[in-house]
């Protein structure tokens, strides 16, 4: 049995590297605009800025917090030991599984049907693992936790947001002077966001580069992060030229300029969150196989993803957001006209926040519909003229379409490749 | 490959610049009605028609944006106010259009008469009208600042007090409708007995363009009560 997994170890390897590569690609591609769309969409970055900020800190995000999830699709969903001594199972069916989710996340999105980028890995290795292998090879206990993280994720995300909300209409919208309220308050938002991102990163993410920090340690480095930009906000604020015409058509507008400011670390949270939640999406599986073919059948259960490959993930996502994913921020952005920047800043940062945490537990969700959650917490609090309830139709239609399609292919590319192989 | 992305897809097109628009070109319509008075008083019918056809012109147009309006809310949408009542709001500006057009519309037909005691009476009238309208525009302009503020705190004040003045301006066009009324009366009986019939019924309408400004108004003060 060695045999194949030696004899073809150059041939796996490179196999599983050009198909994760192809799905970071499409991650940078298409699932990126659908992160930063709220940024662009309430004009507080420009498309350049926001493919700039994307390319940093979705890489950031990829490497320095995405082992976490990158583990759970590794080994979480599949019990490996099941295996026994026909490990290029494993093999056949991760590689299977990033080709039936490529695949399928291509022609969804020629046909415009709404489908996840997370729910199709999943589902693609469930399915391998419940028809290749065996039902019992699938830890059911995971994918249940996966499951009903997909709906909690939103609801959290909208919970938060909703608060978020309500926070800065008590704070600074319905002040006598929302202007001077924003210049007060707004720091301090920011030294939130740069906290909980830190901290979190910290605490779950850095042990997966080799960094492993007591807690008070990451608590003070965290509010020293929360600080710097803190100051780097303020001195942003100072800069912001106010227009006191501006404000006679629309009474808010000199205020939602302090907001625009917050916005810009929004996005480099959702940034950094999308990048260490969804690069998994394309290395777990690329994880998997190099680790088998490496230690050669022997399935190392204790091993940690090597930083190389979650850099070829980062770098992924960033070629794909350059050659292709600059125009879907665009179309996206411009698609989204409603929404000002304080509202795009509770919707954006309750979502961010949520993701963060998913990866930090390694729970693979989708930022797509963490962030359709957190949009329509702030539509709860009363905050956004108009939203289409249908997003929620879609959201139940892409989960009832992309499992089965996402487990049907890799089913089918599992018994190719098994074919072929063997 | 373009994903159509469910972001974008949930930002449905907010009513509230639609409402707006629609209640500027009807504010348009009943802001022509003071000139429009005062050429029929001037007696100068060529005039008079020039603004009727204006008049109508706008009452077309804003047809259209209520179409458009009522065409893109769709039924399922997460809005800050009832569907219903954004509805509401439409019909009642849809009204002062439809009246204003009517007025013009019939009192150019029959080439209706001002008499001369009552003219500058009946002009600060429909002057006042005018007010009431101008009045509930300017509360409906404040519903983008309304949706920003997440209906609460000063900002539900502000357009309180905007609406409590929409309702002074309505009293006062009743009480002087009741004075044009009695200035009618004393001088009926010498001009020919139809068209004070006639004048009559117009009094009465442009009173309606008062009650519907004001009912503009109290449509959206049930919004602020949610």
């Amino acid at each position: 049995m060695e045999s194949i997994l030696v004899a073809n170890a150059g041939i796996f390897i490179a196999l599983a590297a050009l198909f994760g590569l192809f799905m970071a690609w499409g991650i940078g591609a298409n699932d990126v605009a659908n992160a930063m769309g709220t940024s662009v969409g309430s004009k507080a970055l420009s498309f350049k800025q926001a493919v700039i900020i994307a390319a940093i800190f979705e890489l950031a995000g990829a490497v320095l917090a995405g082992g976490e999830v990158t583990k759970t699709i590794r080994k979480g969903i599949i019990d490996i030991s099941s295996l026994g001594d026909t490990p290029e199972l494993l093999i056949y069916g991760m590689l299977a599984s990033l080709l039936a989710a490529g695949i399928w996340l291509l022609v969804a999105t020629r046909q415009g049907w709404p489908v996840s980028t997370t729910h199709s890995i999943v589902g693609a290795i469930v399915g391998f693992g419940a028809v290749g292998i065996s039902v019992d090879a699938v830890h059911w206990g995971k994918v249940g936790t996966i499951a009903a993280s997909w709906v909690t994720s939103p609801v959290l995300a909208g919970a938060i947001a909703f608060f978020l909300f309500r926070s800065i209409q008590k704070l600074i919208i319905n002040t006598e002077n929302p202007v001077e309220s924003a210049r007060k308050y707004v720091p301090f938002y920011i030294f939130v966001v740069g906290f909980i991102i830190a901290m979190v990163t910290m605490v779950k993410g850095l042990k997966h580069v080799g960094i492993k920090l007591p807690l008070d340690q990451s608590t003070l480095i965290a509010a020293a992060v929360g600080i710097i930009v803190m100051i780097i906000g303020t001195i942003l604020i100072k800069r912001i030229k106010y227009d006191p015409d501006a404000d006679r058509d629309f009474h808010f507008a000199n205020m939602e300029k302090i907001f625009g400011v917050l916005m810009i670390f929004t996005a480099i949270a959702i940034a950094f969150a999308h990048g260490s939640n969804d690069v998994a999406n394309a290395i777990g599986p690329v994880a998997a196989v190099v680790s088998i073919v490496q230690s050669a059948g022997e399935i190392a259960a204790s091993s940690a993803t090597p930083i190389w490959i979650l850099i070829i993930g980062g770098g992924g996502i960033v070629f794909g957001l350059v050659t292709y994913g600059h125009k879907v921020i665009a179309t996206v952005g411009t698609g989204i006209t409603e929404l000002t920047p304080s509202r795009g800043f509770a919707a954006t940062l309750g979502a961010a926040v949520t993701i963060v945490f998913a990866s930090g537990t390694g729970l693979p969700i989708s930022t797509t519909h963490t962030l359709v959650g957190g949009v329509l917490g702030v539509g709860l609090a009363r905050g956004i003229g108009a939203l289409n309830g249908n997003v929620i139709k879609t959201i139940f239609m892409s989960w009832i379409v992309t499992l089965p399609a996402g487990a049907g292919l890799s089913i089918l590319f599992f018994f190719v490749l098994k074919g072929i192989f063997s | 490959m373009v994903r159509r992305s469910s972001i974008t897809n949930m930002f449905a097109g907010s009513p509230i610049h639609p409402l707006q628009q629609h209640m500027e070109k009807c504010c348009e319509c009943i802001g022509h009605l003071p000139a429009f008075f005062r050429a029929v008083a001037d007696k100068d019918y060529e005039k008079a028609e020039e603004i009727q056809g204006i008049i109508s012109n706008l009452e077309v147009e804003a047809d259209d944006l209520k179409h458009d309006l009522r065409m893109n809310l769709p039924n399922s949408l997460f809005m800050p106010m009832p569907r219903e009542q954004i509805l509401d709001i439409v019909r009642q500006q849809d009204k002062i259009a439809n009246t204003s057009k009517d007025i013009a519309g019939i009192m150019t037909g029959r080439k209706a008469v001002l008499p001369e005691p009552i003219a500058e009476l009946f002009i600060a009238f429909v002057n006042r009208a005018n007010d009431a309208a101008t009045q509930a525009k300017t509360a409906i302009n404040e519903l983008d600042e309304l949706v920003e503020t997440g209906f609460r705190g000063g900002q539900i004040t502000k357009v309180s007090d905007m609406i409590s003045e929409l309702d002074d301006i309505e009293h006062d066009t009743d009480k002087i409708e009741r004075q044009l009324r009695h200035a009618l009366f004393t001088i009926e009986n010498d001009y020919p007995p139809l068209n004070m019939m006639f004048l009559y019924r117009v009094i009465d309408w442009v009173g309606k363009l008062a009650d519907i400004s004001q009912r503009v108004g109290s449509r959206l003060q049930l919004l602020l009560a949610r």
